[in-house]
Formats: C-alpha cells, sequence, structure tokens
C-alpha cells in the first residue's frame, strides 16, 4: 500500500466535488437521525402495525434467503465451472433482475405468475389457488430481486478459489456430489456467507416488486418498507422515520458484519 | 437538520418535475411525497445545478420562473379530468400536476413541498391541511364522486352484493383506511354491516382500480369515476350509498397565488364543470 504518499497528494480540485458526494450521501441519514421522535421511538416500535410488519419481514427475507442459497449456489456453480455455448448470455440474463427497476419486476411477476398470467393460469386450475396477495407472492418477489446477488458473489469466489484440492480429490476416487460437498463448499463459505447476507439484506429492503406482485395488507403482505411507505402515504411521518431508522440500522449491522470482505479499511 | 417544515425546501429546485410540454408537467407518482418541490428549474445544465442545491442547500433558481407556473397537488382519482384541463387551460400560466392519495399530499405540503393548489378527495383531508394552516381561504366543494362495487368484466367471481366482500373464497382490494377512498369505503361496509375480509388495502384509489383493471381481484369499491371497459359494477342499495366531496383551496405560501386563484377560478368555473362532468363526477 502506497498509503503515505497517496494521502500528501490529494489535488485541490477534488476536495469540493467530493465534499458534495459525501453530503448527497450522508444528509439524507442525517435529515433521519434529527427529525426522529426520539422520545416516543419505544411506543412506535412496539405499536401492533410496525412489530407485525417486522416479524413477517424477518421470515419472508430468511425463507427467500433459503431459496436464493438452495437455487443459487447450484447456479453459481454451473456459471463458474461448467462450459457450454451461451455461458456468458445466462450470466447476463441471471443479473438482469440487479438491474431492472422492482417496479418493473412486479408487473413481469404479475404477468408470469397472475391470475391471467402463463404459470398463473396453469397454478389456478392444477390447485385452485392464485399466488398474488399472500405471503408466497411476497417470498417470491423477494427471491426474484435478490437471487443475483447470491449467485454473483458465489460465482466469484468460486472462480477464485483453487482447483488443485478438487483435482485432487477427483484423482483420489470422490465422486463430484461428494468433491463439492467436502472441498468446493468449505473453501468458498465465506463467499456464500457474504453473498446470503448480501441477499437477505436485498430481500428485507424490496419494495416495488412486493407492492406490485403482492399487494398490501398487514401481517401478510405488508412487510417494513411496504408500511413505511403506507405511514407516509396516511400521515404519519413519525412511524415512517422510525420505521427508516431500522432498515438503516439493518444496513449498518450487514456493512459491519461485511466489512472486511467490501468495504477497504485504511 | 431539523429546519422548520415549511420553510425547508424554500430556494432550492430540485430536479424531480419531468416537462411534458408547455401547458404541463407531471412529477413521478411513487416517490410522490417529496417530489413536487420547485418546479421551476428547465433544463438539464438547471436540473444539475439543482441536485448540487440541494446538497448544499444554496439557492440555484432565480424567482422569475414563479409567475409563470402553477403547482397543483390533486387526489389520483382527478387525474384525468385534471390534465384535460391543464392541456387546454385558457390562462396563460403552466399547469404543473402532482397526483397521489390526498392523505399523501397533505404530508408533502407539511414537509415542506412548493405548491400553489391543493386538491383532495375528501373533507376529512382538506381539513387537515386547514387546521394545520397550510392552505389559505375557504375551501371550495367543485366535484362529487360516488363509491361503486366494481368486479372484473365478466363478474368471475359472481359477486353479487357487498355482503360477498367477506367471502373468504373472493381476492379483494381495498383503499388504506386513512386514504379518502378507503374512509369512504369504511363508511359505505359499516352502513351495510358487512365485515369484508379484504386482500390488499392499496396505497391510493389508482391503485386499487389497477388491481382490478389487470382481473387480479375479485371486487373493489372504487370511485365510480374510475370505473373503465375491463370493469362492471354490481348495485348497492342506495342507503348505503357513499357520497364524497372534493375540495380545492390555495396552498398558503404559495408562489404563485394569482395563478392559484384563476386555476382554482377555472375549476370552479365552466371549463372545470365541462371536463368533470365528462369524466363522471358530479358539480355543485
Amino acid at each position: 500500500m502506497t498509503r503515505r504518499s497517496a494521502e500528501s497528494r490529494v489535488p485541490a480540485i477534488f476536495v469540493v466535488p467530493a465534499g458534495l458526494g459525501l453530503a448527497i450521501l450522508l444528509l439524507p441519514l442525517a435529515g433521519l437521525v434529527a427529525r426522529a421522535p426520539w422520545t416516543r421511538l419505544g411506543e412506535i416500535l412496539a405499536s401492533d402495525g410496525v412489530l407485525t410488519a417486522l416479524r413477517l419481514s424477518l421470515v419472508t427475507a430468511s425463507v427467500a434467503t433459503v431459496i436464493c442459497l438452495v437455487c443459487g449456489i447450484p447456479l453459481a456453480w454451473i456459471l463458474a465451472r461448467s462450459r457450454f455455448r451461451g455461458r456468458s448470455l445466462l450470466r447476463g440474463l441471471v443479473t438482469v433482475p440487479l438491474v431492472l427497476p422492482p417496479v418493473i419486476g412486479g408487473i413481469a411477476l404479475l404477468v408470469a405468475f397472475g391470475r391471467g398470467g402463463i404459470v398463473g393460469q396453469w397454478l389456478e386450475t392444477a390447485t385452485g389457488t392464485t399466488l398474488p396477495f399472500t405471503t408466497a407472492a411476497v417470498v417470491l418477489a423477494q427471491t426474484f430481486v435478490a437471487m443475483p446477488f447470491l449467485v454473483i458473489a458465489v460465482e466469484g469466489a468460486l472462480r477464485g478459489s483453487d482447483r488443485r484440492y478438487e483435482d485432487v480429490a477427483a484423482t483420489l476416487g470422490a465422486s463430484s456430489w461428494t468433491i463439492f460437498r467436502r472441498v468446493t463448499l468449505p473453501a468458498v463459505a465465506p463467499g456464500v456467507l457474504a453473498g446470503a447476507v448480501l441477499c437477505w439484506a436485498r430481500a428485507l429492503g424490496e419494495f416495488g416488486a412486493t407492492i406490485t406482485f403482492a399487494g398490501s395488507f398487514p401481517g401478510v403482505t405488508r412487510t417494513l418498507p411496504i408500511e413505511a411507505y403506507t405511514a407516509i402515504g396516511a400521515g404519519d411521518a413519525e412511524t415512517a422515520i422510525v420505521l427508516s431508522l431500522v432498515m438503516i440500522t439493518v444496513a449498518v449491522a450487514v456493512l459491519a458484519a461485511l466489512r472486511d470482505r467490501w468495504v477497504v479499511r485504511g | 437538520m431539523s429546519p422548520s417544515p415549511e420553510k425547508r425546501h424554500d430556494d432550492t429546485c430540485p430536479a424531480f418535475a419531468v416537462h411534458t410540454n408547455r401547458k404541463r408537467s407531471i412529477t413521478t407518482p411513487v416517490a410522490g411525497w417529496l417530489l413536487p418541490i420547485g418546479l421551476h428549474c428547465k433544463g438539464a445544465a438547471a436540473a444539475l445545478a439543482a441536485v448540487v442545491a440541494v446538497a448544499v442547500g444554496a439557492a440555484a433558481c432565480g424567482s422569475a420562473g414563479a409567475s409563470d407556473q402553477v403547482t397543483v397537488l390533486a387526489a389520483v382519482s382527478l387525474a384525468g379530468p385534471f390534465t384535460e384541463l391543464a392541456d387546454e387551460y385558457p390562462g396563460d400560466d403552466e399547469i404543473a400536476l402532482s397526483f397521489g392519495a390526498s392523505s399523501a399530499l397533505v404530508e408533502q405540503l407539511r414537509a415542506g413541498a412548493r405548491a400553489d393548489v391543493l386538491a383532495t378527495a375528501d373533507t376529512h383531508t382538506m381539513s387537515r391541511a386547514a387546521d394545520a394552516g397550510l392552505v389559505t381561504g375557504d375551501p371550495l366543494v367543485f366535484a362529487r364522486n360516488a363509491l361503486v362495487l366494481a368486479v372484473p368484466r365478466g363478474n368471475p367471481g359472481g359477486v353479487s352484493g357487498l355482503a360477498d366482500l367477506s367471502r373468504d373464497d373472493l381476492r379483494i382490494a381495498l383503499c388504506e383506511p386513512q386514504v379518502p377512498c378507503g374512509a369512504a369505503a369504511e363508511r359505505m361496509l359499516a352502513m351495510a354491516g358487512v365485515d369484508a375480509r379484504p386482500d390488499t388495502l392499496e396505497a391510493d384509489a389508482r391503485d386499487t382500480a389497477g388491481k382490478l383493471a389487470l382481473g387480479e381481484v375479485d371486487a373493489a369499491l372504487i370511485y365510480r369515476t374510475d370505473v373503465t371497459s375491463a370493469m362492471e359494477t354490481v348495485e348497492v342499495p342506495p342507503d348505503v350509498e357513499v357520497v364524497t366531496e372534493y375540495l380545492i383551496a390555495v396552498v398558503a405560501g404559495a408562489p404563485n397565488p394569482s395563478g392559484a386563484e384563476e386555476f382554482v377560478a377555472a375549476v370552479t368555473g365552466e371549463a372545470g364543470r365541462r371536463v368533470l362532468l365528462e369524466a363522471g363526477f358530479g358539480t355543485p
């Protein structure tokens, strides 16, 4: 590291734009902290609406993360290790939800899994149920937006891992499943964990796809971000601010948990 | 960091407004509660300057533009007639429209949004604005609407009356009780003695009508004016009918008070009455 020489050479022209950038990033957060109703914090946090939304958010984000792990790790392995035509196209497609506006994701989910949707129609005739407005729809929306985070993190870890251990295991007669379970997975465990934490945080913060596809009903589909949006729409700014603080606390905790992997410490 | 809410956005000019034409500009409704703040910037350079202005709290826009624009915050159910009125507005001013749930609009004003006119979908939200000193003068009733029981065309759920809203096997959408359409729905259900089992409580009247238009719900209580060709209505007994009143007022501290008065006169006058009647509203 060349910290010392870099520090002494900050071009003067950088100071103003860097300060502005910092202000844009931090002023909104400072504003929330300043406007927060600290004296009523406990009371608002303990209210039925907030607790119900918090519980729903924690459960759905965790279930979505498990689904992302179960489906995302194999997907990441295929993208990292196997060779086939169209692999880069597949990788591109997997990451589409990353850049897609979540509301558009919600419309896409509605068109596919809604009542009139391709899968939804079939689901209704086969099982008699429909997905929209159910907790399952919340989990599906969260999985849709969060899985790319996991796939990208795990694929990166797989590409960076030393494959010689896997080769040795193979020469010793281990099956490909055993190699994956006993050699590959332990080697990329930190990457999987980081991916899972990011994935969980993204699922917890999911709003646009959820409100479009799953609607908003307390205890069933109204997650923390939707509760905050409903509160501000109903004129209850205090609750909205408290909910925002909860989400920021979670975000900061996630960054702290991942600090060694994602934030370079000077 | 805790300036008085009414003053907070003065002299700043965020780049949220999208000017669609000379007469009318529309702001994105989703993040609506903090959007319609100072709509006087023109062009990309001004927009960029505005972002900087927000960051440092400096003035980036002159007040020259303030005299030729009227910023109107209106209930979403007014989107049709108000857009039409803005398109053929007789005055010289440019009309900037921003739609949202009435309760959300009042919250925007409370947070310091710069606007000239407020139009709400019920008396309750307008009184909240008046009580908080956010509007001046006496709000005027300019339109009436009615709540209807609507179903997708073909009535797939076989809905025959309000009592069906308590059926568990149906998908039902209502507005959130704190917004006017939800408050009206609560009144209607209470009068009919129906314990409704909604599957979703939407943030505004347009979202509720949207879920119905998509056919994702079997029934919803929406405004008569939001019924489209993709829907049909199911009759409710006249004794539980809910009629809502729309009120309009000039915002306290409006940047363009004379333009605001002129717009209110247009809405309550001949031009406004015509577009409102065409859209299915009742007028006083």
